[in-house]
């Protein structure tokens, strides 16, 4: 499709795709808009609302607001990057993340936003549940102590693997992913090698005996942060 | 072994036959596991697995909408619950005495069921009769006006006979004698207006329209330049205007029935007393945008009013006002249905109500698409509130110049305001938009309040020296909640108690709603015990605007307005409670607490921190 609708994000033009969300059009133009529940071949979800951004004065959330010709959004301000940093800090103190021994730190898509804004200990106190563990399945992990409710999961076992293994349960704090069973992920159909198992953001679900494979120092987000790739098209485009 | 075969078969049979009066259609969840609920005291795990193969969906997608309403459950609940309201205004009205009386009579806490399995006992927010607080649910019966005597003997009466409508005496006014009602509530009208309250010649108002084309009958609306009752004030005609535009197959009138801002009880005495203006309201709206199908969302607590409702539907079909050729207009047909929610506050907001309608958990959807493009089963739908509906036909009764000649300038027309709380009157007001607050009061009997909280919880605290503001979309905008503190209240507890509210009715979807409320509220009651400093003003402050602006749906983008707005007009209130702290450390950390377990669990004290 061409590229026909104008807008602006920080100043600076940006040609779109008609139907385009402003995280679409902004990742084609090399703008990092950060983010957690989305994922490219995902359905929008708009969860995290760590993408927020300005839109034409209203807030909304990069990643489910469709791009209008003239548009104006600010996405790299002082007051966003503060709402997005007290998102992260929630989701933090939210659920018990132990990043010294997850296996996923270093490939943490919460840890490597963490630090890429700067936060070293969040200014909320921690909540501290008391959440489950279900490692029933011979290959697959879930603890519920890191999950940040994000749906990746089940968007991909729905519409990617057309399982649907997980869904949400019960409304507020006490909301939670459950699995397709009585109670243990054993009994459902999931796959190791489906698209649900590594689509989590975070260590909530892992696959077993995997852990620590990647020596520090070559993991995803060791030498640059988050949203580097999408930054680099910007450098690449310019040059 | 043959006893649990029973139960299974007896279980499969009943299941099979529910889902197959719903049409094994998987969008009827709602009402499939409401019958599920209403027959067997809870859904279990087996039924869940039965219902997934009876609609053709997984058992987890039935978990999901099981879990989220607060009416349905997984686990076996008594024959009867008692559902006793703990909203503000039935903690002033002495719900603790009542809550102690209950336990007391029938020997359990709150949340068990006695050992019979007979009767289980449970708190519920705001059931819609702050008017005649404490109020309680027995199933769907309500009874009113409690106090500890009643609570045993209602305890004493049923344990006697199971009925909760054997609990009902003295029937309310109106159609609460009704023999489809037979209800102890009280309509507690105290202004009739000329809008919604005054009397009507049914048929009138969809005769009339139907005779003109729809095009004029939305730019009736227009002009009569009616907004929104439900409180956020969007303008009818436009979204009507949509809604017709938009592209569909179908196109569907939803009316809001869920009144569930606390202290709001208006859309009751609507349901109750006016459903003819409310049904017309609904078909005209269905001739305007070129509709056949209309769904009423009435409220799980308002149940009671259902078989009357019904039975007004079943009339206005015999009339020719709904069906096919409505008014004998050739070609148009309207019905409606009624869709019983579940006990969820959140399904008050539009996009929720249309999930819940659909049979999925009360989620809200993300827009856009907005409902009058892609709604009800994603079909261009048109979301409104009982009193909009009321308004509607009574501008085509009688014309928008008449409509228009009350109110204000921007907020034409009347609105209806339940008012509550520390007042001599407490009851419904149809007045004129424009009006004081003051002269509310006044009406109400109120001479001595503290603080008005205007629109409930996510509405917003007001304080005496702005009791001069008006009631209108411009100035003070409310769905109709208007409750009343007197003297001996204290504005930051009413502040955590509406905190607690959105913690427990937060669908939980987007991260500022679910955990930013928990937050603020945590800090909030730091605070009440003494143990803020000035510093958790900012904190409470910066917390609550990120909340405000980044969540999902406006429940979340008012979920914080209990402590801003008191922030803003009762900052002395928190002024007094805080102390700058000597040292600039203030540990957030309870060890001793902490500790708690470990020295439970190991049967020692600590080395370190136990002296």
């Amino acid at each position: 499709m061409s590229k026909t609708v104008t807008f602006m994000i920080d100043g600076v033009e940006i040609q779109g795709c008609p139907g385009q969300t402003i995280m679409e059009a902004a990742d084609e133009a090399g703008i990092y808009i950060p983010r957690l529940c989305s994922r490219n071949g995902l359905a929008p979800y708009g969860a995290c609302r760590v993408c927020t951004v300005i839109a034409n004065g209203r807030p909304q959330a990069a990643c489910t607001q469709p791009i209008m010709p003239g548009m104006v959004v600010e996405n790299d301000t002082e007051e966003i990057l503060r709402l997005r940093r007290d998102l992260i800090e929630m989701l933090f103190v939210e659920g018990n993340h132990f990043c010294m021994f997850c296996e996923k730190s270093g490939n943490c898509e919460l840890q490597a936003l963490a630090y890429r804004f700067g936060i070293t200990a969040p200014k909320h106190p921690y909540l501290f549940p008391k959440r489950d563990l279900d490692a029933s399945h011979p290959d697959i992990l879930i603890d519920h102590d890191r999950c940040i409710l994000c749906a990746r999961c089940i968007r991909a076992s729905r519409d990617l693997d057309g399982k649907n293994v997980f869904q949400f349960v019960g409304r507020g704090p006490h909301r939670k992913v459950a699995v397709n069973a009585e109670a243990n992920l054993r009994d459902t159909d999931i796959d190791v090698t489906d698209e649900a198992v590594s689509v989590c953001p975070v260590g909530a679900i892992l696959k077993k005996r995997v852990g620590y494979a990647v020596p520090i120092g070559r993991r995803d987000y060791d030498h640059k942060p988050i949203g580097s790739d999408i930054e680099a098209r910007q450098a690449a485009g310019s040059e | 072994m043959n006893e649990t075969l029973g139960i299974t078969e007896a279980l499969e049979v009943a299941i099979k036959e529910i889902c197959e009066a719903c049409g094994n259609d998987r969008t009827r969840m709602v009402d499939i596991v409401r019958a599920v609920q209403d027959r067997f005291g809870c859904v279990p795990s087996q039924a869940m697995d039965l219902i997934a193969r009876e609609v053709g969906t997984h058992r987890v997608e039935v978990e999901s909408v099981v879990s989220f309403y607060a009416f349905l459950s997984k686990t076996p609940k008594g024959k009867i619950v008692i559902r006793l309201c703990n909203g503000i205004i039935d903690k002033m009205h002495g719900c603790r005495r009542v809550a102690n009386a209950f336990s007391a009579a029938l020997g359990i806490n709150f949340g068990q069921t006695t050992p019979d399995g007979a009767i289980s006992l449970e708190y519920t927010p705001c059931i819609g009769m702050c008017d005649q607080a404490p109020a309680a649910l027995v199933n769907d019966v309500v009874v009113t006006h409690l106090s500890s005597d009643s609570a045993w003997e209602i305890t004493r009466n049923l344990k006697k006979h199971l009925d909760p409508r054997r609990l009902v005496h003295n029937l309310g006014g109106g159609n609460n004698a009704h023999e489809l009602v037979q209800a102890m509530v009280a309509n507690n009208i105290r202004k009739v207006g000329p809008v919604i309250l005054a009397e009507m010649s049914p048929g009138e108002a969809i005769g009339k329209a139907v005779a003109m084309s729809p095009a004029e009958v939305i730019r009736y609306v227009k002009t009569a330049r009616l907004r929104g009752r439900g409180g956020a004030g969007f303008p009818t005609g436009m979204k009507w205007e949509f809604t017709r535009a938009a592209p569909g197959e179908e196109r569907y009138v939803l009316c809001n029935a869920d009144e569930g801002e606390p202290g709001t009880f208006k859309d009751r005495v609507i349901l109750t007393e006016r459903p003819d203006l409310l049904f017309e309201g609904m078909a005209i709206a269905g001739y305007a945008i070129g509709s056949s199908k209309g769904v009423v969302y009435l409220r799980g607590e308002y149940a009671y009013l259902r078989r009357f409702l019904e039975h007004v539907l079943a009339e206005h079909r015999s009339k020719g006002l709904l069906g096919d050729n409505v008014c004998g207009k050739q070609g148009f047909n309207f019905d409606i249905r009624i869709q019983m929610g579940a006990g969820s506050y959140i399904c008050g907001e539009e996009t929720a109500l249309i999930s819940s309608c659909e049979g999925l958990r009360g989620d809200p959807k993300n827009r856009p698409p907005f409902p009058a493009r892609k709604g009800y089963l994603g079909m261009p739908t048109t979301v409104n509130n009982v009193e909009t509906f009321c308004c509607v036909a009574r501008i085509l009764e009688k014309g928008p110049g008449w409509f228009a000649q009350f109110g204000s300038k921007g907020s034409p027309g009347t609105k209806l305001l339940s008012v509550a709380g520390d007042c001599m009157s407490p009851g419904v007001y149809e007045l004129p938009f424009g009006i004081q607050l003051r002269e509310v009061l006044r009406l109400a009997g109120a001479a001595d309040a503290i603080a008005v909280q205007v629109g409930g919880p996510s509405g917003q605290m007001v304080a005496p020296g702005e009791f001069h503001r008006t009631i209108c979309y411009d100035d003070l905008a409310t769905g109709g909640s208007i409750m009343v503190f007197g003297p001996d209240r204290h504005v930051l507890a009413v502040a955590a108690e509406f905190m607690d509210f959105f913690i427990e009715e937060s669908c939980g979807y987007c991260t500022p709603c679910r955990v930013g409320n928990v937050l603020l509220k945590q800090r909030l009651e730091q605070i009440i015990q003494g143990k803020g400093e000035p510093a958790d003003l900012d904190y409470l402050q910066q917390l609550g605007e990120t909340v405000k602006t980044t969540s999902r749906c406006g429940l979340g983008q008012t979920s914080p307005n209990p402590i801003l707005s008191t922030l803003k007009n009762f900052r002395p209130a928190y002024e007094a409670l805080v102390t700058e702290q000597e040292e600039a450390f203030q540990p957030s950390f309870d060890v001793q607490a902490a500790l708690s377990e470990s020295r439970e669990i190991t049967g020692r004290r600590s080395v370190l921190f136990d002296a």
